[in-house]
């Protein structure tokens, strides 16, 4: 893909400037690829296509680590950035095998099953306090944030009562707008704070996975304490960020499309395909995942030399018309199985399962216990977040 | 007599993503150790065959095969 004219390239990541923020916006060549130019005034190859991104996120060609030469850097990282222990979704086999055969089990379908009543119950408290909050009240607050925050809480064995400390940070780090030193100074903040965290468990353990990890897998070697800090520290963050922002996101749609609001209220079995749609339309990673190639390569017939930075537009692939057809439009009967939200390749989420379980108990009592739920705003006046991972910022709703 | 299907999977390149247990849980199971995909039945009925292959299609590692079989048990 030498050769290419370098000038006129767009930056990334695109801005929404007025087009409508749940259409995802992105230039191509009109093959599906395209060249952008990043914050750091590095290129970096855009792939859109369905087909092409299965296919460069399957790839062993391509490393996950920020730290190797060409990686493309979406915002610039804090001076000599190391790339944090632990930090699963940064690693490459076979180092990251080793981490994500150790979590597997923590986060897999049959183990999800008995956290339901928990998550069950957190929801239907959730939604006792939005209605104690008075209307209008904000679904952000009282219901999107905290349902996730309690439950990766307590799988993980934070406590709660620290949630002010923790999303702040991770609020911080997520934000486009943080300067590189404060971004750094966030997640130093997050980790000491999971440190604390973990020297405590592993002199008084409870029953959780942060205990469960420090007692079994320090001892044996298989982890150091840092990495157990590093794993806790991305669960932390990934386990709320992306689901919070999935239920805000999610009410609104929903709220926009009564007709089917309607017949997920007559026919509750059709929540899972609704999830499904919803993950698909909103792929709330929005930015794509960001590849650099270790080897030359060759992806959709396009070829690639190592040091070339990519990113796999995952928003663009959700709704590649040779597999959606017409993608654009919400239509929770599409059945959409072949949607990537949660990524492709060997760093797709681990915690499917859990969001997942998450949104389907969340959306089905929310509009169950809410019969009259509304917006108390205009859509066009919803205010969204300008972060990693794309959501509401605030959700003014009345019942 | 209906064509056949042989599932072959790879618990080195599984990623334990658990698609394939969502898709087709009668085919494919996850082990309590690792979360490695673990195959049920190697070669499933008719019935599942849709699902088998949408998981297939699904698996983020490519790490499940599916091998279409003639009557009569060639390959
Ligand atoms: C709807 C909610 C969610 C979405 C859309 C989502 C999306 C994603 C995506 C796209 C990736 C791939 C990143 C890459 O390839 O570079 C990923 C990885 C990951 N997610 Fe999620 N996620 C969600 C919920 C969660 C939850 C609840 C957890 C908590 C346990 C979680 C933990 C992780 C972890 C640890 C990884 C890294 C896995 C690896 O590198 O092997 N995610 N997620
Ligand atoms: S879908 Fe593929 S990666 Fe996921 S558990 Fe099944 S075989 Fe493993």
């Amino acid at each position: 893909m030498t050769g290419m004219l370098e000038t006129n390239v767009p930056s990334y990541p695109f801005g929404n400037d007025g087009l409508d923020p749940l259409l995802p916006h992105f230039a191509e060549n009109g093959d599906g690829v395209g060249q952008v130019r990043l914050p750091t005034g590095q290129l970096a190859f855009l792939f859109t296509r369905h087909d092409h991104i299965r296919e460069l996120l399957r790839s062993p060609d391509f490393s996950s680590d920020f730290t190797r030469p060409g990686f493309p850097l979406i915002r610039p990282l804090a001076e000599d950035m190391p790339r944090p222990d632990g930090s699963l979704i940064r690693m490459d086999p076979p180092e990251h095998t080793k981490f994500r055969r150790l979590l597997t089990p923590e986060f897999m379908i049959k183990n999800m099953r008995p956290l339901e009543p928990l998550i069950r119950q957190t929801v239907v408290d959730a939604i006792e306090r939005l209605r104690a909050a008075g209307q209008p009240a904000d679904l952000v607050e009282h219901f999107a944030l905290p349902v996730p925050s309690m439950v990766i809480c307590h799988l993980l064995g934070v406590p709660y009562a620290d949630h002010d400390y923790f999303q702040e940070c991770s609020r911080t780090l997520l934000a486009w707008k943080t300067p590189p030193e404060q971004a750094r100074a966030a997640i130093e903040d997050l980790r000491a704070y999971l440190a604390g965290l973990v020297d405590k468990r592993m002199r008084e353990p409870g029953d959780d996975l942060i205990s469960r990890l420090a007692t079994e897998r320090l001892a044996t070697g298989e982890l150091t304490v840092d990495e157990l800090v590093g794993l806790s520290t991305l669960l932390l963050i990934a386990g709320h960020e992306t689901t919070s922002n999935m239920l805000g996101l999610s009410t609104m749609v929903l709220l926009q499309h009564p007709d089917q609001l309607r017949q997920l209220r007559e026919r509750p079995e059709l929540v899972d395909d609704t999830v499904e749609e919803l993950l698909r339309y909103l792929t709330i990673v929005r930015t794509g995942l960001t590849r650099v190639a270790v080897n030359d390569t060759v992806v959709g017939g396009h070829a690639l030399k190592a040091g070339d930075g990519v990113i796999a537009l995952l928003s663009a692939a959700n709704r590649d018309s040779d597999v959606f057809r017409e993608g654009e439009e919400f239509d929770l009967h599409r059945g959409s199985h072949q949607h990537m939200a949660f990524g492709f390749g060997i760093h797709q989420c681990i915690g499917q399962p859990l969001a997942r379980a998450e949104l389907r108990i969340a959306l089905g009592e929310l509009f169950t216990r809410l019969p009259a739920l509304a917006l108390a705003v205009d859509p066009a006046d919803v205010e969204y977040r300008d972060a990693v991972v794309f959501g509401v910022q605030r959700l003014p709703v009345t019942w | 007599m209906t064509d056949g299907l042989r599932v072959v999977v790879d618990r080195d390149a599984c990623c334990g993503s658990g698609n394939c247990v969502r898709t087709a849980p009668e085919v494919f199971d996850q082990d309590d150790a690792e979360g490695l995909v673990v195959l049920r039945q190697p070669e499933p009925p008719e019935r599942l065959h849709g699902a088998v292959r949408e998981a297939a299609y699904n698996c983020p590692a490519g790490a499940i095969e599916v091998v279409e079989q003639r009557p009569g048990g060639a390959a």
